[in-house]
């Protein structure tokens, strides 16, 4: 050990001086990852006992505040129900759909619906894979988005069907009638990516769910409710033997949803692609909509993180790290998405294609539906663009103000994508303007409401924090803060 | 609540538990336990703690070969379905595109490998895990439903004698268990 005994040696540097230097980096790395770590992921949460029953007291005890929203969300849910009624009862016709504009609101909220279901899989199991165990703080509300949005978004192109009690039609089953459906439809592709993904997330969430269902189960006040989560526990117990296949079957079903958040909007994407319409017909669609989808869906989890933070006191477990990383990947989704719109423009004008050209660069920016084009880019483009200030990425009103332009602004983005292309397709003669009617707001007001009221449900009966992962991230903060963050004690 | 055991049933090793109030703790307890040549080891925790296989000297789970041969039972599934449907059973001209168009059969394929290995890792899971299994004997040991909230249990199995028993609920305490319970059939 000569280094530690005075000179050092080979580097012709005394050994004081080295110890100087490697202090004087080390406060460097040290004042470097302040800067960067910006904020703690935990903030003095209580210990684990602590955390447990602050994350559990909201599913024992009623709040003031729950039942007045859940009833708004049920009468919405009534109106989205009777919307399906007279859909079911007097067909397509109610709704304001007429050729060439023969998809229109009901294919914008599907659309838009699964694409918010995106940015939960994108937080649950992309972050998942790439190691950012912040994410253990809010995968549980952005897995429980992505169930209600995709319960919403399956059931509209069911409704479009015109006779939608036939939809079993779809599933290749021997039917008696010895036809099957045709695979080089994009239709059939739509039902095996929607069920697989709908099926994915919810095995997913529910795998997630069961080690604090069982925290749930060992705290439950009364035999009645103890027995409850006690059977959707399933005797789980946290032995190392669970724990142990439990981890490898966590991180693979993960990787198993990480393509479908690529896999899901793509498919989608290819019901517009492989057509031949002006706007559609596009190889760029499938990255396109991907982006938005993740965009929008950040921008939803945004909004319902922001009120219930606040509501259930959870500033401890979803700190300014958590809204300001969110914010970050709002900004880079949206420079995607900008870009995606940029690549659309410039294909339009350098492919010298006429259809192309007056779809893109005349129908759309200065058509009947303007106003909505124009609000799109402002929504979609300049928005997050406020996210390049730090104080932005973590002031709840900005927040909340921009993740709502977003949500509605990527819900005109698949309006003007669907029927901005097809009011105005090959033949002038055959243009047509097109309006919603009363069932298409209803459903859409609706399927809000359906929504909100699974979405409080949740709040109110499931562990809405995944308790056992912030468990697990106190612990790797305590032990790694250099890889995890840190923690700031109260 | 006093367990009743059959008096028919057959003397079998048993278990000393002990219960430690934070994982680094927990960890050091099963460091010295297997010092002590006890291999037999179960924890239990609220959390998934970092490291704990390594110190139990478990290998990665093999759960993932259940997973893959899912993955491939649903991609020849996949496949095979649109194959009969569209090719053999039911050939249809659409747009004169070929009857077997491979690039078309892609999604469904995919689609179809995705959720039969999804299937696998899940009801893979708890079927290896034996669960559900909504009671077992360690349930009614007092204070043990912590394990899920904020304390660490280890459970030293294949006990058969007093001084055993003795000897390992020592190493426990040493290690800085709150308490220990056994020789118990838990």
């Amino acid at each position: 050990m000569t280094e530690a005994t005075g000179d050092a040696g080979g580097l012709g540097m005394p050994m004081r001086d080295r110890v100087i230097a490697a202090s004087d980096r080390a406060a460097k790395d040290a004042t470097e990852r302040a800067a960067l770590d910006e904020y703690p992921v935990l903030v003095g949460a209580g210990n684990n006992a602590e955390l447990t029953d602050q994350i559990l007291t909201p599913i024992w005890t009623s709040s003031s505040v729950w039942w007045p929203l859940f009833i708004i969300s049920a009468l919405l849910t009534v109106l989205f129900i009777y919307a399906m009624g007279v859909t079911f009862v007097r067909g397509i016709g109610s709704w304001g759909n007429n050729i060439p504009v023969a998809w229109a609101w009901g294919i914008t909220d599907f659309v838009w619906w699964i694409g918010i279901g995106h940015a939960g899989t994108f937080i649950s199991a992309f972050l998942i894979l790439l190691n950012q165990r912040w994410r253990g703080s809010i995968n549980r509300f952005a897995e429980s988005m992505t169930l209600f949005a995709l319960v919403n978004a399956s059931l509209f192109p069911l409704l479009h069907l015109g006779r939608p009690w036939f939809f079993y039609w779809l599933l290749p089953y021997p039917s008696t009638m010895g036809v099957w459906p045709n695979f080089k439809s994009s239709l059939p592709w739509d039902v095996a990516a929607v069920s697989t993904y709908f099926t994915i997330s919810l095995l997913f969430w529910y795998m997630g769910l069961v080690p604090d269902l069982a925290a749930a189960r060992d705290r439950a006040p009364g035999i009645t409710r103890r027995r409850i989560y006690g059977i959707f526990a399933l005797g789980w117990r946290g032995s190392s033997t669970e724990w142990r296949h439990y981890r490898v079957a966590y991180v693979l079903l993960a990787g198993l949803a990480t393509p479908l958040v690529i896999s899901v909007h793509s498919v989608v994407s290819l019901d517009f692609a492989i057509t031949q319409l002006p706007g559609w017909h596009s190889t760029i669609f499938p990255p396109y909509f991907v982006a938005g989808a993740i965009y929008s869906g950040l921008a939803t989890v945004m909004m319902l993180l922001l009120p219930i933070r606040k509501v259930f006191h959870l500033e401890s477990i979803i700190t300014k790290a958590h809204l300001s990383n969110l914010a970050k990947l709002m900004l880079v989704t949206g420079l995607m998405l900008a870009y995606s719109y940029f690549c659309e423009l410039f294909v339009a004008l350098y492919s010298g294609d006429p259809f192309e050209y007056y779809t893109n660069l005349i129908a759309r920016p200065l058509g009947p539906y303007a106003v909505i084009y124009w609000f799109m880019l402002f929504a979609n483009v300049v928005t997050p663009q406020i996210f390049w200030w730090k104080k932005m990425r973590t002031s709840t009103v900005p927040l909340f103000a921009a993740s709502l332009l977003i949500f509605v602004g990527m819900w005109c983005e698949r309006f003007v994508i669907i029927v901005g292309s097809l009011n105005r397709d090959f033949l002038p003669s055959s243009w047509h303007y097109y309006a919603p009617t009363w069932v298409d707001m209803s459903l859409l007001a609706g399927s809000l409401g359906l929504f909100c009221l699974l979405f409080l449900a949740f709040l109110r009966w499931v562990p809405m924090v995944a308790l056992s992962e912030v468990k697990k991230l106190r612990y790797d903060v305590a032990h790694d803060p250099d890889r995890v963050g840190t923690e700031l004690s109260a | 609540m006093k367990l009743k055991i059959p008096a028919t049933r057959s003397p079998r090793p048993r278990r000393v538990l002990g219960e430690f109030t934070s994982a680094d703790l927990m960890l050091a307890g099963v460091d010295a336990l297997r010092r002590a040549g006890y291999e037999k080891l179960e924890t239990y925790a609220p959390f998934d703690v970092p490291g704990l296989d390594e110190r139990l000297g478990l290998r990665r789970s093999r759960i993932g070969w259940l997973v893959l041969a899912g993955g491939i039972i649903g991609m020849i599934l996949g496949y095979g379905i649109q194959w009969w449907a569209n090719v053999h059973n039911y050939p249809l001209n659409s747009g004169g595109r070929p009857v077997h168009a491979v690039p078309a059969f892609v999604f469904p394929t995919f689609e179809a490998t995705i959720i039969f290995s999804g299937f696998a890792a899940f009801f893979g899971l708890f079927a290896w895990l034996r669960l559900p299994r909504l009671w077992a004997p360690i349930d009614e040991i007092s204070g043990f439903s912590r394990a899920s909230i904020d304390r660490f249990w280890i459970a030293v199995g294949a006990i058969s004698t007093t001084e055993d028993g003795d000897r390992a609920s020592a190493i426990l305490r040493d290690a800085g268990a709150l308490h220990t319970v056994g020789p118990a059939d838990a």
